[in-house]
């Protein structure tokens, strides 16, 4: 038998298994994320694919779909919402998105377009720089991480390293690595790992190059993220 | 005065083979690493780097996770503490009891900065969320025991043991005096519990028997959510599995909450016969009691019931003699951190990890605790139903209201003469509580703790039931002296300080509303801080992922809501 649930009046098909998040983008129907990537398992830490599922509101990533259920996505108040919440992650971090290497292809900067966050909206929690370069490919600036976990995600389950996880409770929940001395260069972190290419925002970067392809010109900067990021996922179904 | 403690502090030299003792004793199971943590931190004030990295390597665990981990709980610390460690209960009683003075008093008399160790590593004295003690405030714990009702002469004396290195053993016994301080009992606490008797009920008239009689009696959970008891151990027991498990939350984590600690020290009995027919009831073998570490000094208390209770025969294998029903309970420390009291974050920590609440679906009475279908249930919940098994649902069914049967004891702690344990039943108005306890010139109430709400005196004829204001373990009162903007500020930064900080809005959003509510306290709050707390309020309720970050905004949303004079920018008033 087909199932299926509406998303926004659109009726979704969807298999056993399937998340809300797994059938939209499946029927290239775009519900704001950050911390899902298809793929992994699924988080919902960022809460950017709230929806409301016949009247409750839940993360799009971590819900079964439901036969017959109403998903709505695109409403006015959910939209406001996401904004604030795209806003609450400026404000926790330092995101310095115009001398930013990632600018243009960072999803942060992308769906805080998408939402139509322009502005900053709190205060800064301006939190103290740290910096970790000791890696010879790779440098992490911890200010610009979203605690996602897609690294830690990546790491685990793709790698098989588990170089990194999280730390702490609340406010000073902060990205750790496992080495001995918490350093990234005394770990087992390869630049080929699937957790060095994982990354959504500027946090974790490459090394030895900077602007190769110039902002303007970068994923984001060519389609917006909706469409950006349909079309790659209906490329790795190919 | 309970049993000794490790004074003075072990020196590090042996944390290699006392770890691995520890592991062996736990059969490696990197599940219980919380459990290694506690006792690693009790053996040395702190978990020493040394055995972060032989944990590590014996339970083929990532070092940084078991430092993510000790991060997380307030009680655990990757530094030395004091031979003696001092933590002051911070709640809004006991500040409003003088707390705050007193930690001062004692700081100088000490020598000592909050939070860090003396110079000579004889002492710390930090603050924690309330200890479970506001009918004793101002109160703290010394290396686990509390210290009740102080004052400037107990911190003299306090000092005095101190200087003098009189280990805590050998402290005066008055210094951790607890009373029960029952000033009213109903059906539950007018008799004693004949221990046994929920259990020969169960073998007489059979489970069946007895989850009708649970239905009965209406019972619902005592932690918060008033979910039907009767119906979650039929659905435990309804599914497929192995094995499943029954947890008893005792993590009492609201502020101002101590019905469950009362229950732990005067009635482990039933509590504890609660929770073996609940396993026996759904098939469960093994049961757990989550112990928040403020409550570690009952540990020993609970083992010797455990004990006696397995001589006796009403635990362990073939309960009462009957073939096949076995169950067996374990006591799990928590270590700080009001979040594992949420069930899912429970479980987690249960399992040896960080407190992070789960994704539900699937509910832990399908997927719980090892991924098996576990009961969760208040240190309450599973003393009520040993009571109801015993005397039968229509005798509960006697009081309480149509929505809420039976009765319920109450927490009650602030300005009035007798704060304490009452039983009432279910429906009475904030008033007449009022009037029991002793309370006179009260402005406001907050009931269920800051989770709960906020109820100034035009409102206290709503009937404390859940058809009107549902009631929860805390009732705290404030009388007129007091300013309401304290107890907001104290709530907010509770909130903020107890975030897990998983989730977007709730990690950021409960920071926002603490320096918000901060600036409306100095009076510097504008129009466009007060939109935004409405904003934030509304990205929290409707985006978090749990009760916790839907709940962190209530306090100052009620507040501006019911009392709005106080939110003018000074700028503004008159
Ligand atoms: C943030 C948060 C904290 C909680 N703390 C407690 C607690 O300390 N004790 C408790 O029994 N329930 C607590 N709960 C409720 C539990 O999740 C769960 O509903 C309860 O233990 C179920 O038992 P019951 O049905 O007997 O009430 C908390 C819930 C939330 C969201
Ligand atoms: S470093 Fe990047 S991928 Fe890792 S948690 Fe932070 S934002 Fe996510
Ligand atoms: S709402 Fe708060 S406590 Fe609950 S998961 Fe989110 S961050 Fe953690």
């Amino acid at each position: 038998m087909k199932m299926s649930f509406t998303l926004d009046g659109k009726s979704i098909p969807f298999k056993e298994g399937d998340t809300i998040m797994d059938a939209a983008l499946n029927a290239g129907e775009y519900i704001p994320h950050l911390c899902h990537e298809p793929g992994f398992t699924p988080h919902g830490s960022c809460r950017l694919c709230l929806v409301s599922l016949d009247g409750r509101n839940i993360s799009a990533c971590t819900q079964p779909a439901v036969d017959g259920s109403v998903v709505e996505s695109n409403t006015e108040s959910i939209n406001t919402i996401r904004r604030e919440l795209v806003a609450m992650l400026f404000a926790e971090g330092v995101h310095i998105c115009p001398v930013c290497e990632k600018s243009g292809s960072c999803k942060l900067q992308a769906v805080a377009y998408h939402v139509g966050l322009l502005t900053p909206r709190y205060t800064q929690f301006n939190p103290p720089g740290r910096l970790d370069a000791s890696h010879p490919d790779m440098i992490i600036d911890f200010n610009r991480c979203i605690l996602c976990e897609l690294c830690v995600r990546a790491s685990r389950d793709t790698d098989g390293k588990r170089v990194f996880s999280l730390s702490g409770r609340g406010i000073e929940t902060s990205l750790v690595i496992n080495s001995e001395n918490g350093k990234l260069g005394d770990s087992l972190f390869e630049v080929t790992d699937k957790a060095a290419a994982i990354c959504p925002v500027g946090a974790i970067l490459p090394k030895h190059k900077g602007y190769e392809l110039p902002i303007g010109e970068r994923r984001y900067d060519i389609s917006a993220i909706d469409d950006a990021d349909l079309k790659s996922n209906r490329k790795s179904d190919e | 005065m309970h049993s000794a403690t490790n004074m003075p502090r072990s020196d590090t030299e042996n944390v290699i083979p006392f770890v691995d003792s520890l592991v062996l004793s736990t059969n490696k199971r990197a599940d219980h690493l919380l459990q290694l943590l506690v006792e690693i931190q009790q053996q040395y004030s702190y978990v020493p780097g040394k055995a972060i990295l032989r944990l590590a390597n014996q339970l083929g665990l990532p070092a940084s996770e078991i430092r993510g981990v000790i991060a997380f709980y307030s009680f655990l610390y990757p530094v030395p503490q004091g031979d003696y460690q001092i933590h002051f209960s911070d709640n809004i009683i006991d500040r409003m009891s003088g707390s705050e003075a007193l930690i001062q008093n004692l700081r100088k008399r000490l020598g000592v900065s909050l939070a860090e160790p003396r110079a000579d590593g004889r002492v710390t004295v930090s603050t924690t969320s309330c200890i479970g003690m506001a009918d004793h405030a101002p109160a703290a714990l010394v290396n686990g025991y509390p210290l009740t009702k102080l004052d400037p002469q107990r911190i003299d004396r306090i000092a005095e043991l101190v200087d003098n290195s009189v280990p805590v053993t050998e402290w005066p016994s008055n210094l951790f005096h607890v009373s029960s301080n029952v000033h009213r009992c109903d059906l539950l606490l007018s008799d004693s519990f004949e221990s046994g008797s929920a259990l020969s009920q169960l073998f007489e008239t059979g489970a069946q028997k007895l989850l009708e009689e649970l239905t009965i009696s209406g019972l619902r959970g005592r932690g918060g959510a008033g979910f039907q008891t009767a119906q979650k151990w039929k659905m435990c027991r309804d599914t497929d599995a192995s094995e499943r498990y029954v947890i008893c939350n005792a993590d009492e984590g609201e502020p101002g909450s101590f019905k469950d600690r009362f229950l732990l020290e005067t009635n482990a009995d039933a509590l504890i016969e609660g929770i073996t027919l609940c396993g026996l009831i759904t098939g469960a073998q093994k049961g757990l009691i989550y112990l928040r570490s403020e409550y570690r000094y009952l540990k020993q208390h609970l083992e010797e019931s455990l004990t006696r209770r397995r001589t006796e025969g009403l635990l362990g294998k073939s309960i009462l003699a009957h073939d096949g029903a076995d169950f067996d309970i374990e006591i799990h420390l928590g270590a700080g951190a009001y979040i594992c009291g949420e069930e899912s974050a429970l479980i987690e920590s249960l399992e040896g990890k960080r407190g992070i609440p789960r994704n539900r679906p699937p509910y832990p009475i399908s997927e719980g605790y090892l991924g098996k279908p576990s009961v969760v249930n208040n240190v309450a919940t599973f003393f009520v139903a040993s009571w109801i098994a015993t005397r039968g649902g229509d005798w509960f069914a006697t009081r309480g209201t149509t929505e809420s049967i039976g009765t319920k004891l109450f927490s009650i702690s602030g300005d009035c003469q007798h704060p304490g344990i009452y039983e009432f039943p279910f429906g009475l108005t904030i008033r007449e509580l009022l009037d029991a306890c002793g309370a006179t010139e009260t402005r406001a109430v907050q009931v269920t703790g800051p989770a709960g709400n906020l109820v100034l005196e035009d409102s206290f004829d709503r009937r404390l039931c859940y058809e009107d204001l549902p009631a929860g373990g805390s009732f705290m009162i404030f009388n007129k002296s007091r300013s309401l903007l304290d107890v907001v500020q104290y709530f907010s930064d509770f909130f903020a300080h107890e975030s897990c900080g998983f989730c977007t809005p709730c990690r950021v959003g409960t920071s926002l509303i603490r320096d918000l509510v901060n600036k409306a306290h100095h009076g510097n709050a504008t129009r466009q801080d007060y939109e935004q707390l409405d904003i934030i309020a509304e990205v929290m309720n409707s985006s978090s992922r749990c009760g916790l970050g839907h709940t962190a905004s209530r306090p100052i949303m009620q507040a501006m809501q019911q009392a709005p004079d106080l939110f003018t920018h000074q700028g503004e008033k008159r």
